[in-house]
């Protein structure tokens, strides 16, 4: 007996585009079932549109949707505010900005008892302990009063998957849970919710994009693209033999260490943006097995051997794989950082380095009392040491908070050093402006690294002209058209605005901006965690490709550590303002 | 938050020091306490015997700044500056062109002041919020946007008009409560009525769209789809979430107003004929009585300031992020 | 005298009969109106720049507003080019000018200006509104309502007077729709609005023309509004007040934005003892309540003005200097909200990648202010901007009433209430004055909201952020 139990359901926005089309699945108790997808897909607005808590300008359109017998489109709102927290609950993405920052988290599990199992206050607040308890809050009977800005981010989250048990759901929703939170986190979060899970033998809605979150947890899975489900599949089978190109893609795209001297097969493209879903298969443009059929024809659903995938390569004729070997499955645990030769230590075995930077350190002052004398210094970077060579990279890792940006700050005299040194190519860098030109950097969101009020032309120049590089305007055009060509972008794009370039793009053009005082050095800063899997491999692709090109070094500030295994030469990892 | 509190008062030292500056060289520096003399006697009397002694017997013969006259502290404390901007740093406000007290004057004009004042704020918020959370209720509904277009018309008249035009059809043409006047005790309340829900009505326009512009910017984030999500109702959502953190951004702009209350209000008091500060000011403006206006100008700014570290005070009651220290 | 006048032009030939005026806020306008198109065509030409603009655009209700709004516009910028006329006799092969500085509004509405009634008269009355002893052709002496010189004065029965002004409405009204109609035939082709917004502008324009024309029809042979106490047109008043409610809504804020910019993009930039410095002046400024600094600022002012009458050569032009120092003293206390707004704003854009990536190539701060924070802090002083606009043209009615807003002697919905409020207690009721300038200020006011709201819908980037992500 399913549980939940989704046909084709249609979530159109407005103006008529739709967002989710005609997405069936089903879940039984005790199992996840991981919804698959890159930003943008439909994913998160499938889970609301379930909850009935749909965004305003968002409407359902179509489809049924049944909870343990009960329809849930047909239900007046008054039960439906009686399934919502009871037997249906759900846990958000941003755990910092989903709690209420004015309420106590005590309170705010409290409204759940009172609201589904009328709890009166005394009894209310046992059962918050034993809830936060529960979820591995340690000092539960003292956690329930505090407020939420008092807390950590997975402490927060935790919180979250309290305040969801509270209802005793039988289905849990869970919307890409671990996204926000540092990668040490995510793990205990994930199996907090696998334990939970287990004991309480509820069915789980694991909405995700990342694919090791699904390789840990799901059962089954269902991988969406722009608005539909293409495939559809046990987690073993999916791993073992992706049918769909687009999840072949997906797989293909992930970096890791066994594959880093080779480059990863991006998806080229980007995700179509709503409402210009063409006509015939979806994937049909970024598609390299792609035939005229499925340019103008829709596929449909086909069963192959018990799973489901909407593809033409599978239609009609059965099951006809083209190249199926596309590359090795993926092993369906994360691994741990491989042992390799160079991962040594960096500071010390180097003769000759390009950047040799040692006992940086970087105080703020905390002020305090009357008269706001300093009382203490935040140690934000401590003492690190470390060194890298020309044409190398070194991978700098570490969870958020740990001083890894303020050390690239740092290092581009963004911020002022309280002590140490750094010096390039011999010289010394601390406390003057020289050398602006070899080392620079690249942002972790494209978003806001590109000034919206300037042509990409503009963005370009500005460095060049701030350094004196180039002789003259018709100079600099021309070099402008060499870095678009080298970053892979059109050359008629210059005389566009940041906002018709979609995240990727606007990376290569950050890219671009960085190569155009041709610097040594770039210190990249979690350049890709902004962008989907398919688009960051192909930014992997062009920083890899532009070392090799260029002799480049690389700062590469990242936490994701299948990154580091792909593209770093050396790895150093940061903790607490050090280098451990 | 003791330690807060000091350090705020010790700030507003400096500003209260600009304040006065500022009034000085705007009431002295401008124009030579001749000009003022000459203005004021009017172009008939000018002579310059009738020039030093309006100056002496108002206390502007002195120099401004250094008086080299007289020896020792005298020579700061015998001026222009000292006497009239100095002393005011005590509440010393000295006396008005008509020879009171403007101290006295103050005090006993607050009462009145208070008595309109008060009451409008404190009703007034409760219409306007209750107004305002009415009308994101039904948001995006037909009810929402005729409210809307009520406030944007509303506000749209000149606070001049509900004045005018409440006093024709109420008192004039109902003959419901006296057009102006003022009586202390219980009968202030025929007085006070009118000139209260005026300042209401007149309000309502801008204040309930801008709270209402708040709890729909409230309503967007995610807790609230929490909440949501929780399975509590609209209504719920609205009043023990919503509300709650709404009230941050609120009482950013309200609390600041509180202290200011004691000034009364400018137009009100002199239409409605109430002896309170706002009427004070206004007959001290068209009287030309430099004096009171300066007076007035510098507690006008005390209670800003002191507007300002009750709103610090008022975010350690509403939101639990904030510490003062 | 008008026609005496003319006259003289004509037979001048060749010869100037008048000399243009540039009055300070006549200056300023121009100065306004130019940096306002030099914005227009600026804008025009960058695609990201337009596209809010076409938001606003789209929006029916706003282009509606923007029409009334354009109409009061074109009334404010006649009135606004000023010239005094020669008069008749020449001193010596000198021209003399009167000293009565008249504006090409006056110009063009002649008869409001000149038919002046001896005190208040009732809209399209035909008599006074007071009695008065006549003597009549047989020397009787009796007390009764006497005849306007001008209102109605062609008609002989005052029976014919309902009929007479629905027959002139109807013909005006018609022709106002007929050129209405005449000029969509004809533009039509060229400009074409977005679907949504073209039928509602479209309704807009014909109502206006309608009406204007009703209203120039009866305007020319009735007080359509009445007269005030010394026998003014009222629509005369109210259609004159617009330059002044015009000119203090928009060259109060545009004078001191300057200020608001430089300090506020600098002190939220540079932190330090520059945001120290900053600060405390807008504070110290802000803590005084605005309309007691208003009043100080204004009676000294005054006193300035009163005791050196030697530096204006005509009454217009004192009271003109009075209105630009009020626009002064207005913007002064008013800019301080904007400047703590983009204080705060640049200290949010300051840690933006943008800025850090230009630190980083070594780029100069000023260059960093012009090119990447101001450009990114427009839309909130365009926000501010029209935002400000109807608060300041309420404020002056109030500030002309408390005695600290215009010069008395100087046209302005402030002075006309102020004027007319005195008059309250008569019975029966003086209602016109009062009701034709909230009438008018409602119309000024409620036109620039609406567009005000579009206009912020359009650029505030929180409420466009679905859009620009996607």
């Amino acid at each position: 007996m399913n549980l939940l139990k989704v046909d084709k359901l249609v979530t159109r926005l407005r103006n008529g585009a739709a967002i989710v089309d005609g997405i069936s699945f089903e879940i039984s108790a005790g199992e996840t079932f991981a919804l698959l997808g890159e930003s943008g897909c439909g994913k998160s607005m499938t889970a609301l549109s379930l909850m009935r808590l749909l965004p305003d300008g968002v409407a359902n359109a179509g489809g049924a949707v049944q909870l343990d017998g009960a329809a849930l489109f047909d239900l007046p709102e008054h039960d439906m505010r009686e399934v919502r927290g009871g037997k249906m609950a759900m846990i958000f993405q941003e755990p910092g900005l989903s709690l209420n920052p004015v309420m106590s988290v005590g309170a705010q599990i409290a409204e759940v008892l009172a609201l589904h199992h009328d709890l009166g206050d005394a009894v209310a607040n046992a059962r918050c302990v034993e809830l936060l308890d529960q979820v591995g809050i340690p000092d539960a009977a003292r956690r329930v009063h505090e407020y939420p800005f008092q807390l950590s981010g997975g402490m927060k989250q935790r919180v979250m998957i309290a305040m969801a048990l509270a209802g005793s759901p039988t289905l849990l929703i869970a919307d890409e849970p671990t996204t926000a939170l540092d990668v040490t986190i995510q793990a205990q979060v994930l199996r907090l919710l696998r334990d939970t899970q287990d004991k309480l033998g509820m069915a789980m809605l694991l909405i995700t994009h990342d694919l090791g979150v699904v390789a840990e947890n799901a059962h089954r899975v269902g991988v969406m693209y722009a608005g539909q489900i293409v495939e559809q599949a046990t987690r073993e089978q999916l791993f073992a033999k992706p049918l769909h190109p687009y999840t072949q893609k997906l797989f293909a795209a992930l970096p890791d260490a066994r594959r880093s001297g080779q480059p990863l097969s991006a998806i080229p493209g980007s995700v179509p943006p709503l409402g210009s879903i063409p006509q015939g298969c979806r994937f049909a443009p970024r598609c390299d097995k792609a035939w005229s059929l499925c340019r103008e024809q829709t596929p449909d659903w086909t069963m192959v051997e018990g799973r489901g995938v909407r593809c033409h390569l599978y239609q009609d004729t059965g099951y006809r794989i083209r190249d199926t070997d596309a590359r090795s499955p993926l092993p369906l645990a994360g691994e741990g950082l491989g042992e390799r030769g160079d991962f040594l230590n960096p500071v010390s075995r180097i003769p000759n380095p390009l950047l040799q930077v040692s006992d940086l350190q970087v105080h703020f002052p905390i002020r305090k009392g009357l008269l706001q004398h300093v009382v203490g210094q935040v140690k934000a970077v401590d003492g690190v040491s470390l060194a890298i060579p020309q044409g190398r990279t070194l991978a700098l890792v570490g969870e958020s908070g740990c001083g890894k940006t303020t050390l690239a700050k740092a290092l581009l005299r963004l911020l002022p050093a309280t002590a140490g040194s750094v010096q390039f190519d011999g010289k010394e860098l601390i406390g003057t402006g020289a050398a602006r030109s070899s080392m620079q950097m690249v942002f972790q969101d494209p978003y806001a690294s590109l000034n919206p009020k300037m042509r990409v032309a503009e963005i370009l120049e500005e460095g060049m002209s701030a350094l004196r590089i180039g002789a003259d305007s018709a100079a600099r055009q021309a070099q402008i058209d060499g870095l678009l060509d080298k970053v892979g972008l059109a050359r008629d794009s210059k005389w566009r605005y940041p906002h018709e370039f979609s995240g990727g793009q606007r990376q290569r053009i950050a890219i671009a901006r960085a190569l155009a005082v041709s610097p040594q050095l770039l210190i990249c800063d979690e350049p890709t965690s902004a962008l989907d899997v398919s688009v960051q491999a192909q930014i992997l692709n062009l920083l890899k490709e532009l070392q090799q090109e260029l002799e480049l070094s690389y700062l590469f500030i990242t936490h994701n550590l299948a990154v580091v295994e792909y593209l770093a030469h050396e790895v150093c990892v940061m903790y607490l303002g050090r280098i451990v | 938050m003791i330690a807060y509190l000091i350090r705020r008062i010790l700030y507003a030292v400096p500003i209260l020091i600009g304040v006065n500056l500022l009034t000085f060289a705007l009431f002295f520096v401008v124009n030579t306490p001749d000009d003022m003399a000459r203005m004021q006697l009017g172009i008939k009397r000018v002579t310059p015997e009738a020039i030093e002694k309006w100056k002496q017997q108002r206390g502007y013969d002195k120099p401004l700044f250094v008086n080299s006259a007289v020896g020792g502290t005298d020579k700061l404390t015998d001026t222009i500056f000292w006497q009239k901007s100095a002393s005011m740093f005590v509440f010393d406000f000295g006396y008005s062109d008509d020879g009171r007290s403007i101290g006295r004057e103050i005090a006993k004009r607050m009462g009145p002041s208070l008595a309109i004042a008060l009451p409008t704020f404190l009703i007034g918020l409760i219409v306007y919020v209750s107004f305002a959370l009415l009308m994101t209720l039904f948001r995006a509904t037909a009810l929402d946007m005729a409210g809307v277009a009520l406030c944007v018309l509303l506000m749209s008249i000149s606070g001049l008009f509900y004045i005018i035009g409440g006093q024709f059809v109420v008192s004039k043409l109902w003959h419901l409560v006296p057009i102006s006047g003022y009586a202390g005790g219980a009968d202030s309340f025929k007085f006070v009525v009118l000139p209260i829900l005026i300042g209401i009505a007149g309000g309502v326009g801008s204040s309930s769209r801008w709270y209402r512009t708040i709890f729909l910017e409230e309503i967007g984030k995610d807790y609230v789809r929490t909440a949501r999500a929780k399975g509590l109702s609209e209504l719920r959502v609205l009043f023990t979430h919503v509300l709650k953190n709404a009230m941050i951004p609120i009482l950013t702009g309200v609390v600041v107003v509180i202290p200011l209350l004691f000034m009364g209000s400018l137009l009100t008091e002199s239409f409605f004929g109430i002896p309170g500060l706002g009427s004070y000011t206004i007959d001290a403006i068209n009287a030309q009585d430099f004096s009171v206006v300066r007076a007035m100008v510098f507690l006008g700014s005390v209670l800003y300031i002191v507007g300002l570290i009750l709103t610090d005070v008022s975010y350690t009651v509403v939101d639990p992020r904030v510490r003062l220290q | 005298m008008l026609d005496s006048r003319l006259r003289g032009n004509d037979e001048g030939g060749c010869l100037m009969s008048f000399m243009p005026v540039v009055l300070w806020s006549d200056a300023l306008v121009f100065l306004l109106l130019a940096a306002g198109i030099a914005a227009a065509w600026y804008v025009r030409r960058r695609e990201h720049l337009l596209l809010p603009w076409q938001r606003v655009a789209h929006n029916s209700v706003a282009m509606a507003s923007l029409l009334v709004l354009s109409l009061f516009l074109a009334v404010g910028l006649l009135d606004t080019l000023h010239f005094r006329m020669a008069l008749p006799q020449a001193n010596g092969g000198e021209k003399v000018y009167s000293s009565e500085v008249l504006s090409v509004f006056d110009k063009l509405v002649g008869p409001l200006r000149t038919h002046t009634e001896k005190t208040y008269s009732e809209p399209f009355a035909l008599t006074l509104y007071a009695k008065e002893s006549m003597t009549d052709a047989q020397g009787n002496v009796a007390r009764d309502y006497p005849r306007l010189q001008y209102g109605g004065a062609h008609l002989s029965d005052a029976s014919q007077r309902v009929e007479d002004i629905w027959k002139r409405a109807l013909a005006g009204g018609g022709l106002g729709l007929l050129v209405g109609l005449l000029s969509f035939y004809l533009t039509h082709r060229k400009l074409h609005c977005a679907s949504g917004c073209d039928r509602a502008v479209s309704i807009a324009t014909l109502i206006l023309t309608t009406l204007i024309g009703a209203i120039a029809n009866l305007a020319a042979v009735y007080h359509v509004l009445g007269t005030d106490k010394v026998g003014q047109d009222v629509l005369y008043l109210s259609l004159k007040s617009i330059r002044t409610g015009l000119i203090i809504g928009t060259v109060t804020t545009l004078v001191t934005l300057p200020l608001a910019l430089f300090l506020g993009v600098a002190a939220g930039y540079f932190r330090g003892w520059v945001d120290d410095v900053i600060q405390y002046v807008y504070t110290v400024l802000s803590s005084i309540p605005s309309v007691l600094l208003i009043a100080a600022a204004v009676l000294m002012m005054q006193v300035t003005i009163d005791t050196h009458p030697q530096w204006f050569d005509t009454a217009a032009s004192r009271a003109d200097l009075r209105l630009v120092f009020l626009c002064l003293i207005l913007g002064m206390t008013s800019w301080t909200g904007l400047c703590r707004l983009l204080r705060g704003e640049t200290l949010k854009l300051r840690e933006m990648e943008y800025i850090q990536a230009a630190q980083s190539f070594g780029v100069s701060s000023l260059r960093i202010l012009t090119r990447h924070i101001m450009p990114n802090v427009m839309h909130i002083i365009l926000i501010a901007l029209v935002m400000d606009f109807s608060a300041l043209v309420l404020a002056e009615a109030v500030l002309s009433y408390v005695g600290v807003g215009v010069d008395p002697s100087m046209i302005s919905f402030g002075t006309m209430i102020n004027a007319a409020r005195l008059e309250m207690g008569r019975e029966p009721m003086v209602w016109w004055a009062l009701a034709a300038a909230f009438g008018f200020m409602l119309v000024l006011v409620l036109a620039a909201n609406l567009f005000a709201d579009a206009v912020r819908d359009a650029f505030d980037p929180r409420l466009n952020r679905t859009e620009s992500k996607a």
